[in-house]
């Protein structure tokens, strides 16, 4: 545990992706392997569920640490982490234990979710009496579910592959799907040559990055393909060795959750996988995403839900044919083995050949992109027609280009203090909307201001607070902010009936007032517009 | 008779006006905010020592670094610790709080009555100023800018060996360290602290060197320093530790120096999130403050009736002692901890104040 606590300070107290990269070489060079392999595991960004809720571990460190609920309270809200709050606050165990970090996991965290409140008590305890500064710090964070290190993905790739002599590449498709943190699999994932047995594995999706740039600037048109970006579910279809399986993004296997898919795949030929997206899609015409998550929803598929919400796959691209790894070639001829492959009698109303939109000129895909969302496209991809499949996310071979988003003025009524670096500031919002004389709370952001703004607005939020229930304030409803979100649907479940995609804070709008905000019947109608580009194509 | 007006006096020697901590009996301010005619300083810091005022009293410890604060034009009449002066019947003696150079508790007694002004402390000793000495009193008015139970320091010796071992690492890398350090009293403890560490050179902002000298002229041994305005355009500083003033992180001045790593010397730093919202790469956890413990534990053994608490976290201490069985109370004043009054004194970011 001293060694990932000291490797996780490592990561934590540089900005430099190489540093980075240097403190995860030395610590995985010489790590027990079953250690190594819950390094991996927490690094790529897993974690393990919360085990114990929050307060009743509040409570257990107020008690261990000597000192009144209200001065708990109070050094809480100063150091904004719960977590760093308890190991600042116990006292420093007499005789510190160093235990394995696999053990810490395997023996003490895990069993964790199976016991009875008074023996979870009695385990934390101990563990807290045996752990010392930082490495306590790391445990609290691992048991209350909130444990973050600041590396992405692809830098813990690219250590691996320091490590192990392997290239990027190789590392990232045997991390992906079912990979389980044990020391085996850490063997096998650094090993030289293995056979790798699991058939089901997908390779790691290739995402693409926001275009931000004049489409004059990519070059010729004639250098790209544009497609439409299908506001569904991206997706992976692997078929091997007389089997297939369906990954979401996610990386989690979603083939019995359809079936239409699974059935068009048994007629590919064995070593296929293809790169799509899923979506409802019916006569010829796709559905709104609310459909498709009418559907998600449903613990067992009707046959009256599979019709009416029936899926295809729209195929990207394509990354292995023949069991051969194609991804290092162009992208010219990956289509077109795809459109071969597609073109098997009986698979392409199900696994349907992504429509390239024509792009002889950059006003063509201008105007395209106008037209997105009568399309049900959630706007463009631009894809450099000599780029290979990328790693993750890249810049330069593949372009995002999403149309506007649904915009509101909304009113802030509720603030919270974020988490890690803004711990100390309220950056969470919830926004209202204007029902009659009321504010009805409809969407919650987090980004889209800027470091100064959330400074400004966290000291606006401290003297305008009303009331606090726990870290929740509710504020003088007074801030206007414009508020941005990819898409809008139907939700019982909310007070306001609907559920907005991705809200994020577009504008601070000092310029109004309160009373200039939107009202509900604004957000219905954005709904029923929504709803109405999905049914004009049934 | 009995006297009301001596009564009132009596039981408070010291009150706050709109101008500071005035003791009315023997018509004098501690630390004042606002310019009045008699000021006793307990240390010059810049919220503690302002300008304006027709005279002051201070330690004879800190004479050098005070005059550069309160500059060469000011009456200041400079008392050794211990000594005791009478004010209209007021005894005033001045004791050592073990925080900068020449910082004083304030020992105030008039008719038997003894009140003690902290100041800024540290009980924890250092090779830069004489140690705290625990003086007993009646009524004790405490800092409290560390006043939660989070704050908790490790020795002295912890912070010096990490800076140490950051500072190395750097050089190996071929890296500068640029080091924060509040350029009175924490930049020259941590150069006392780095004296046979034979790393690199060190080199120092213009704010920093300008009181480096005023130590070395009190008699405190501290490292040797470059002032960095001195060195030649395109000079390398690879392998070297930079000391600055806070107020310097992210400024212009900083891009002489290189491929950098940062690290910031502080109390504050004992919180993970302090740190982060600065980006800085490392934090020491060196303050110049009491922290939880030693406030407490110095509290008690004050043996005060009365205890009013100023500076940063004055409600739960306040809270504390009063659940403990001390009469205590929170006292407004324009005091602040370890921080912002620091930084507006340098005045413009990264601006060299040439020695
Ligand atoms: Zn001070
Ligand atoms: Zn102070």
């Amino acid at each position: 545990m001293k060694r990932f606590a000291a490797l996780v300070a490592a990561i934590d107290e540089t900005t430099r992706t190489s540093e980075k990269v240097e403190a995860m070489v030395a610590y995985f060079k010489d790590a027990q392997p079953a250690d190594a392999a819950w390094a991996v595991h927490f690094l790529s960004g897993e974690r393990p569920k919360r085990l114990i809720p929050v307060r009743r571990l509040a409570g257990w460190a107020t008690e261990a640490s000597d000192v009144p609920e209200w001065l708990f309270e109070q050094c809480y809200e100063a150091v904004g982490d719960l977590a760093e709050t308890i190991s600042l606050l116990l006292p420093e165990p007499a005789t510190p234990e160093e235990r394995a970090l696999h053990v810490w996991i395997e023996e003490y965290l895990l069993p964790l979710g199976e016991m009875e409140e008074h023996e979870q008590r009695a385990a934390i305890l101990a563990a807290w009496r045996s752990l010392a500064g930082f490495e306590r710090f790391v445990w609290n964070k691992l048991i209350t579910g909130g444990f973050r290190v600041g590396v992405s993905q692809p830098l813990v790739i690219r250590a691996l592959s320091r490590v192990s002599g392997l290239s990027e590449g190789v590392i990232a498709h045997r991390l992906t799907g079912n990979w389980a943190p044990h020391a085996d699999s850490w063997t096998t994932l650094v090993a030289e040559q293995t056979a790798d047995t699991d058939v089901s594995r997908p390779y790691p999706f290739y995402l693409a990055y926001a275009l931000e740039e004049e489409l004059e600037t990519l070059g010729e048109p004639q250098e790209w393909q544009v497609e439409w970006k299908w506001d569904g579910i991206r997706a992976q279809l692997v078929r091997r060795a007389d089997r297939c399986y369906l990954w979401s993004r996610g990386e989690e296997l979603v083939t019995e959750r359809f079936p239409e898919i699974a059935t068009a795949a048994r007629l590919l030929p064995d070593g296929t996988v293809i790169d799509g997206e899923i979506m409802p899609w019916k006569e010829g015409k796709p559905l709104a995403f609310s459909q498709l998550q009418r559907r998600i929803g449903r613990k067992a598929l009707g046959t009256k839900i599979l019709e009416e919400v029936p899926v295809v796959l729209i195929a990207y691209d394509l990354l292995e044919i023949a069991g051969e790894d194609v991804r290092e070639r162009p992208l010219a001829w990956r289509r077109a083995r795809l459109a071969e492959l597609l073109a098997t009698p009986g698979v392409s109303r199900t696994l349907m050949l992504s429509p390239a939109v024509a792009a002889a000129a950059w006003d063509a895909v201008r105007a395209a992109w106008r037209r997105a969302r009568e399309e049900c496209a959630e706007g463009l991809m631009l894809k450099r027609l000599d780029a290979s499949y990328g790693v993750g996310r890249r810049r330069g071979g593949w372009w995002k280009w999403k149309v506007q988003p649904y915009a509101v003025d909304a009113v802030m009524i509720y603030a919270q203090a974020g988490h890690g670096r803004r711990a100390s500031l309220n950056t969470d919002y919830t926004f209202a909307v204007w029902d009659g004389g009321t504010l009805v709370p409809f969407a919650k952001a987090y980004s889209g201001l800027t470091d100064a703004e959330i400074r400004e607005l966290d000291a606006w939020i401290r003297r305008n607070t009303v009331e606090k229930f726990g870290p929740v304030r509710s504020v003088k409803p007074e801030q206007v902010f414009e508020l941005a979100f990819e898409g809008i649907q139907p939700s019982p479940r909310h007070k306001s009936g609907v559920a907005v995609r991705f809200p994020r804070i577009a504008r601070w709008r000092t310029d109004k007032k309160p009373e200039d905000a939107d009202t509900l019947e604004t957000l219905r109608t954005l709904l029923h517009a929504a709803d109405t580009e999905g049914d004009s194509r049934e | 008779m009995f006297d009301r007006e001596e009564a009132y006096i009596s039981w408070v020697l010291l009150n706050v006006t709109d101008r500071g901590l005035h003791c009315e009996a023997g018509d004098f301010y501690i630390d004042p905010w606002l310019p009045v005619p008699r000021a006793v300083i307990t240390h010059a810091h810049g919220d503690h020592a302002r300008w304006g005022c027709d005279s002051y009293l201070g330690a004879r410890e800190g004479e050098r670094v005070m005059r550069t604060r309160l500059g060469a034009g000011a009456t200041i009449r400079f008392v050794d610790y211990g000594e005791a002066i009478d004010q209209q019947g007021v005894r005033i003696s001045l004791h050592p709080a073990g925080h900068i150079l020449g910082s004083a508790q304030v020992r105030v007694e008039y008719q038997g009555e003894v009140w003690v002004v902290s100041g800024d402390y540290k009980t924890e000793p250092d090779a830069t100023c004489t140690p705290f000495e625990l003086v007993r009193c009646h009524t004790f008015i405490t800092e409290s800018t560390f006043g939660l139970p989070i704050y908790r320091w490790t020795p002295e010796a912890i912070a010096l060996d990490e800076l140490r071992a950051w500072w190395r690492a750097n050089a190996d890398a071929g890296r500068t360290s640029v080091l924060f350090a509040y350029s009175l009293g924490k930049a020259q403890r941590v150069l006392a602290g780095l004296r046979d560490a034979a790393i690199g050179p060190i080199y120092t902002h213009g704010a920093i060197e300008r009181l480096n000298r005023d130590y070395r002229d009190s008699g405190v041994a501290i490292a040797d320093t470059i002032y960095a305005g001195t060195m030649p355009r395109g000079h390398d500083y690879a392998g070297g530790l930079v000391l600055a003033p806070p107020s310097a992180g992210g400024s212009l001045w900083l891009r002489r120096f290189g491929a950098i790593s940062t690290g910031f010397a502080s109390g504050w730093m004992r919180i993970r999130g302090a740190r982060r919202r600065r980006s800085i790469d490392r934090g020491f956890v060196l303050s110049d403050h009491a922290d939880w413990p030693s406030l407490l534990a110095t509290i008690d053994a004050t043996g005060a009736e009365r205890v009013w608490v100023t500076h940063g976290y004055r409600e739960p201490v306040v809270r504390w002692l009063v659940e403990h069985g001390v009469e205590a109370e929170a006292v407004a004043s324009r005091w602040e901890g370890e921080g912002e009054a620091e930084l507006q004194d340098l005045g413009v970011a990264g601006e060299e104040i040439v020695a």
